[in-house]
Formats: structure tokens, C-alpha cells, sequence
């Protein structure tokens, strides 16, 4: 709200302002423009998504923004298609369990390598650090190996396994554990709680917003995530939702109006898990604020 | 309630050793208060007996059982930690509680402990406030009400107080005082204010580099230090220290002047010491003599800075009637109140 109101202040003093009292003006005019311009760029594919999806199959390639005929068909076409509750069920439980195991995972490691001492710890951080390094692209080849060995190929442990855990979370959670004091650990060890139960009801809650940007990041990188789950599933019935999407159309022709509808259906669900943690991390903002 | 003992006790960092053997016994209910200079080992002492680090040798007894293997938790011991240490995401009721957590008590007997240790502490009406909604003091409170909730055999201290402005401080030293002649708990407190250790505790153990310098109530360390260490650290202004050699039946200062007092041995290098206090203005045989450099008002007396032969000294002077800046003054003290040291080794001699 408070960005509203801020918006709003600027905007109206502009919108008055039609003699500009002082020169400083301009540079707040060029700063709007910029920031305008930026605005227009983000909003543009999806602007495009939206308008594309309300568009009848000819009128595809056609670039105007506003569809000439506009129509619905396609929506009710996708949410027909019976395969798209599959995929997005699909979707929906690979992100969800990914995210949560993130969550776990992410912060006992951090944790570990944050709050205790023991040999080897900063060599343990640098390796997992070190995966960073790695494209995806890379290790695909290895994880279909090791899938099929394993009977891992088209299921739900072989679309999630390699995400369960990641090192940009470690790294996250373990910076953040940083600034839970320690004297916070130590108090809670002389009141006879063990360390696991520290964690949980000590060093967890401080990181709130910490957690909250994680799950945001692994959800929506699980949620859009293509390359993998393509290759290791086979059967339609295991496809997510962006592979399922893709497979739109036939041979001859890609379905575009098909393929945008399902994508903007599918960013319903980002919008959400974004919408319930980012109150998470802005309250953590204010937090932090009040006690600085 | 418990007594506590620490025999020889040491510990390593890495390679260094920063504590050398600390020897003590604390009476059951007794208060007593580890006060020294900043890196001296005090909160390494205190989380020894906490056992939050490990000893690297000696022992540590409380009531009488070796504890040195045991968890915290085993060991019947609360702490009250300088940053409070009470939980953000917590509301004070819940803070107090957690050191119940795993207690062996029904619910309703938790809450009804809770209840009185929050009315011990005057905090009854603050139970469902979270910690950012209280002042410094009332933060410090629920620090203390935490290690309070479980009836600790002794209560561990770290300087509670140091984050606190100085009026807060001086009345939170009072309410601590008050609070342990109420409850009775055996108490290690640490600090580095030597106002607090003289105010509060029964007995004062004052360390220095790792190892501890003295051991006594608040008069033998104020009216009887062992060393000049001591002496220097415990009252302010500190101690004035005159140099001078053991002779005839007493000292010999630079000034030339002839101090009689305690028997010393035949020139060897002595420090003599005199606390402002004991210094007054008197035309009688000086121990000192020189002029008043700078005056400091203080209101009910005034301290006079004066630069003599030996050094600047420091004495007090009546608020009313001091003497000018640039005057020469006498100053004379009674020979009961003045320490002689050795020079070489800074031991008192008596
Ligand atoms: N974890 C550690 N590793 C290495 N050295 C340490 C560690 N903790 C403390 N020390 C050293 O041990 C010595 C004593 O430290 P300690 O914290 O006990 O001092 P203190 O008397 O409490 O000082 P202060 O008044 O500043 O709190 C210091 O020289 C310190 O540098
Ligand atoms: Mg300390």
C-alpha cells in the first residue's frame, strides 16, 4: 500500500505540476519514462500470452495486440482436453514436494554448516558451492542414466529427485542462519532442548522470510522447469504441465492460441504461491527494521 | 540451591590457554561476582560452568556432583546472556515457558509458574506482548524470568546489564540484588563495571589475563587488594601509586619525603598507595606535596588533580571551600590507609 500511496503522490504532483517550479523536475520525468518503459517490456509477453489465447487459430501471426474477433474457444478447448488436469496435478505435486523438501533440506545443511564446527566444514560448503557451477544441460545425460538403472523413468521420484535439494538453497539458508545469534542457540541448549528441536523452534522462525523467498524461487523454477521432466518422462500421463503444453498441435503446425491458454491458466497457481510468501518476506523487511 | 567448586580448572583455544587453573568454591546462596578488564576469561569461566564449552582440564562441581560431562541441561543451571537472548518470535509468556519445555510438569502447573515468576517480576500485565513491543529493561526482565521459571541450582550471569543506559542500570542492579536475597539461589555474576561487582555481590573474584588476582568480600578487596592490579582496578579514581624504596622503618619517596609505615625491607623498590579518598588537605607532615593542576566539581566534594615530584595525584577536596588551580597544596593521609606493594612483583605486603 505504502508504494500505492507513493506511487500515487509522484504521479499526482507530475499530473499537476504544469509549470515545473524546479529544473530537478526532468530528471524525475526521464526517471518515470525509464521506469515506464521497463514496466511495458516486463508486461509485454504477457500482455502477448493473454491476447494470444483469445485469438482464433488464423489469427496467430498476426502481431496486433487487440484479437479482431476475440473468443474464448480455446479455454474452454484446454479445460476440455482432459489431458490438462493430468499435467497440471502432475505440476502441482512435483512442485509442491520439491519445494517442501527444499525447505527442509536447504535449511538443516545451511544450518549444519552455519552453527557447528567440525572438521572439513568449509570444504563440505565449498563442494556444494562448487555445483553451481554446473549447467543442468551437463548433468541430464547422467541423471537418465542413473534413472534407468534405478526404474526411476517416468515417475515422480525421477522428476523430482535431482531438485529435492539444491545448493543455491544451502548457500541461501546458510547466509541467513548467519544473523540468528548465537547466544539464541546457546540459551535454548541450557534449557534442555536438542539440536534438532533448536532448529525448529529456534533458528526456523527467525529465517521466516528467508524460507519464504526459497520456496518462491524453487516453486516457480519446479513449475516452469522443462528439459528435464521432457526427458525423463515417456507417457503422457506423467508429463508436466509445461512439457504437456508443448506437445500441443501436431507435426505440421505448433497451436500457439492452444499453448498460451494453458500458459496463462498455468501461471494461476505462481500467482498465488507468490502472492501467500511474499507477505512472509515483506513483514520480515519490517521486522528487521523495527529491531535495527 | 548449590554450592559450586571450580578446581584447577584451564582451558585451550586452539593453542593458546586463556584460562590457567581457576581455583574456587562458592557457598550454597552465595552471590558472587567475577569482575576484570575486557579478555580476561570471565565469560569463558561462566560458560565452562555452563557447559557450553568444554574444560580442557580440572573440574567442576556443582552440589557437590562432577558435572564436567555432562549437557547443560543436566547440569541444574540457568543464564541470563548480555543480548537477553529471548526469542523475537516469541510472546513473553512463551519466553518465560521455554524453559519448560521439557520439563516433567503438568500444563497447568507450567502456566501457574509462569504466572508467579511474572509476578516476582512485576510483569504480569506484559505476558502476551511480544519482545519488540518492550523497553530494554523489561527485555532484561524476561531474560532473567526465563532462568527464574526452572529454579536453577545456580543462576550464570553475563553481563546483563552493560546494554542498558546508566539509570536503567543502576535500578536493574537493585532489582537483582533484591530478587536473590528473595529467592536464595547460589548466583555467578559477571561483569566488567566494578561499581556492580562492589554493589551486589557477597564476594568478589577479580580476574586478570586468565588467571584470578583475588578472592573476597567487597571491603578486603576494596580496603585490603592483594596486588596493585587490584588495587588500580576496584574503586574510582583509582588508587594513586607513588614509587619509592623500602627503608628505615618505612618509605622513601622521590620527594624526599619519609613515609613511616608498615615495615618494609632495607632498598628494595616499593609502590606505595593512597586512594583520593584517604588523601586530605592538612598542614601536618605531607606525604605529598605539589600543585593543583586541574579542579573537577563534583558537588558534595571536588577532585583536585595535583602534579607532584612522584607524578599527577588525584585527591578528593571539601565540594565547598577547594583549593585554587596553581595553589600548592599538603596532602596527608592516615598511615592505616596506605598500601605498600612490592614493585617487582606488585604483591601486597603487610
Ligand atoms: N571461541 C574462541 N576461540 C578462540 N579464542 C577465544 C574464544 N572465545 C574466547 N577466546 C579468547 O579467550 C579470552 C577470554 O575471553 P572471554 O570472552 O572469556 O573474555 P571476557 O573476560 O568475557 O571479556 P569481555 O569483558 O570482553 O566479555 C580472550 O582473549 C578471547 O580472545
Ligand atoms: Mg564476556
Amino acid at each position: 500500500m505504502a508504494v500505492v500511496e507513493e506511487i500515487r503522490a509522484s504521479s499526482e504532483a507530475l499530473l499537476s505540476a504544469k509549470a515545473p517550479r524546479k529544473p530537478a523536475n526532468m530528471g524525475q520525468i526521464i526517471r518515470w519514462l525509464l521506469l515506464f518503459g521497463g514496466g511495458i517490456l516486463m508486461v509485454m509477453p504477457i500482455a502477448y500470452m493473454i491476447s494470444t489465447s483469445l485469438k482464433w487459430p488464423h489469427e496467430v501471426y498476426n502481431v496486433n495486440l487487440i484479437p479482431v474477433e476475440p473468443t474464448i474457444e480455446n479455454y474452454t478447448f484446454v479445460l476440455e482436453d482432459g489431458r490438462f488436469y493430468g499435467w497440471f496435478i502432475n505440476s502441482i505435486i512435483i512442485a509442491t514436494i520439491t519445494t517442501i523438501c527444499n525447505l527442509l533440506f536447504d535449511s538443516l545443511v545451511g544450518y549444519t554448516l552455519c552453527k557447528f564446527r567440525f572438521p572439513g566444514r568449509y570444504i563440505i560448503f565449498i563442494a556444494i558451492l562448487s555445483t553451481l557451477m554446473i549447467p543442468t544441460e551437463m548433468l541430464v545425460i547422467p541423471w537418465y542414466l542413473m534413472s534407468q538403472q534405478f526404474g526411476w523413468l517416468d515417475t515422480y521420484w525421477g522428476i523430482m529427485f535431482p531438485g529435492l535439494m539444491t545448493a543455491f538453497g544451502t548457500f541461501l539458508m546458510k547466509q541467513f542462519f548467519e544473523t540468528v545469534p548465537d547466544d539464541f542457540i546457546e540459551a535454548a541448549r541450557i534449557d534442555g532442548l536438542n539440536e534438532l528441536q533448536i532448529w525448529w523452534t529456534v533458528a526456523m522462525p527467525l529465517v521466516k522470510p528467508a524460507l519464504a523467498a526459497l520456496a518462491i524461487f524453487v516453486f516457480l523454477g519446479n513449475w516452469t522447469a522443462f528439459i528435464w521432466p521432457l526427458i525423463v518422462t515417456n507417457s503422457v500421463e506423467m508429463y508436466t504441465l509445461p512439457v504437456g503444453l508443448s506437445g500441443f498441435g501436431d507435426e505440421a503446425d505448433v497451436a500457439w492460441e492452444l499453448i498460451m491458454t494453458g500458459a496463462a491458466i498455468s501461471t494461476i497457481p505462481t500467482l498465488i504461491v507468490f502472492l501467500i510468501f511474499q507477505r512472509f518476506i515483506i513483514r520480515g523487511v519490517v521486522m528487521a527494521g523495527l529491531k535495527g | 540451591m548449590a554450592t559450586l567448586s571450580l578446581r584447577q580448572l584451564t582451558k585451550t583455544y586452539e593453542k593458546t590457554e586463556v584460562l590457567h587453573g581457576i581455583d574456587l568454591s562458592i557457598e550454597d546462596g552465595e552471590f558472587v561476582v567475577f569482575v576484570g578488564p575486557s579478555g580476561c576469561g570471565k565469560s569463558t569461566t561462566l560458560r565452562l560452568i555452563a557447559g557450553l564449552e568444554e574444560a580442557t582440564s580440572g573440574d567442576i562441581e556443582i552440589a557437590g556432583r562432577v558435572v564436567n560431562n555432562l549437557e547443560p541441561k543436566e547440569r541444574d543451571i540457568a543464564m541470563v546472556f548480555q543480548n537477553y537472548a529471548i526469542y523475537p518470535h516469541m510472546t513473553v509468556r512463551k519466553n518465560i515457558g521455554f524453559g519448560l519445555r521439557t520439563a516433567k510438569m503438568s500444563r497447568a502447573d507450567k502456566e501457574a509458574r509462569i504466572d508467579e515468576v511474572a509476578a516476582i517480576l512485576d510483569m504480569t500485565e506484559l505476558l502476551s506482548r511480544k519482545p519488540s513491543q518492550l523497553s530494554g529493561g523489561q527485555r532484561q526482565r524476561v531474560a532473567i524470568g526465563r532462568a527464574m521459571v526452572r529454579d536453577p541450582a545456580v543462576f550464570l550471569f553475563d553481563e546483563p546489564l552493560s546494554n542498558l543506559d546508566a539509570q536503567l542500570r543502576t535500578q536493574m542492579r537493585l532489582e537483582i540484588k533484591k530478587l536473590h536475597q528473595r529467592v536464595g539461589n547460589t548466583i555467578v555474576f559477571v561483569t566488567h563495571d566494578q561499581v556492580e561487582a562492589m554493589t551486589m555481590a557477597d564476594r568478589i573474584v577479580i580476574m586478570k589475563d586468565g588467571h584470578i588476582q583475588q578472592v573476597g568480600t567487597p571491603d578486603e578487596v576494596y580496603h585490603a587488594p592483594a596486588n596493585t592490579f587490584v588495587a588500580q582496578f576496584i574503586g574510582a579514581p583509582s588508587m594513586n601509586m607513588l614509587q619509592g624504596v623500602g627503608a628505615e622503618g618505612g618509605i622513601s619517596l622521590p620527594s624526599g619525603i619519609q613515609f613511616r609505615g608498615p615495615l618494609a625491607p632495607n632498598g628494595v623498590p616499593l609502590v606505595l598507595g593512597v586512594r583520593p579518598d584517604d588523601l586530605h588537605l592538612d598542614d601536618g607532615e605531607p606525604l605529598v606535596e605539589g600543585q593543583v593542576a586541574v579542579r573537577e566539581p563534583l558537588g558534595h566534594e571536588t577532585l583536585i588533580y595535583v602534579t607532584t615530584q612522584g607524578g599527577e595525584i588525584i585527591a578528593k577536596a571539601d565540594g565547598r571551600r577547594p583549593p585554587d588551580v596553581g595553589e600548592t597544596v599538603r596532602l596527608r593521609a592516615r598511615p592505616d590507609r596506605v598500601h605498600i606493594f612490592d614493585a617487582a612483583t606488585g604483591q601486597a605486603i603487610r
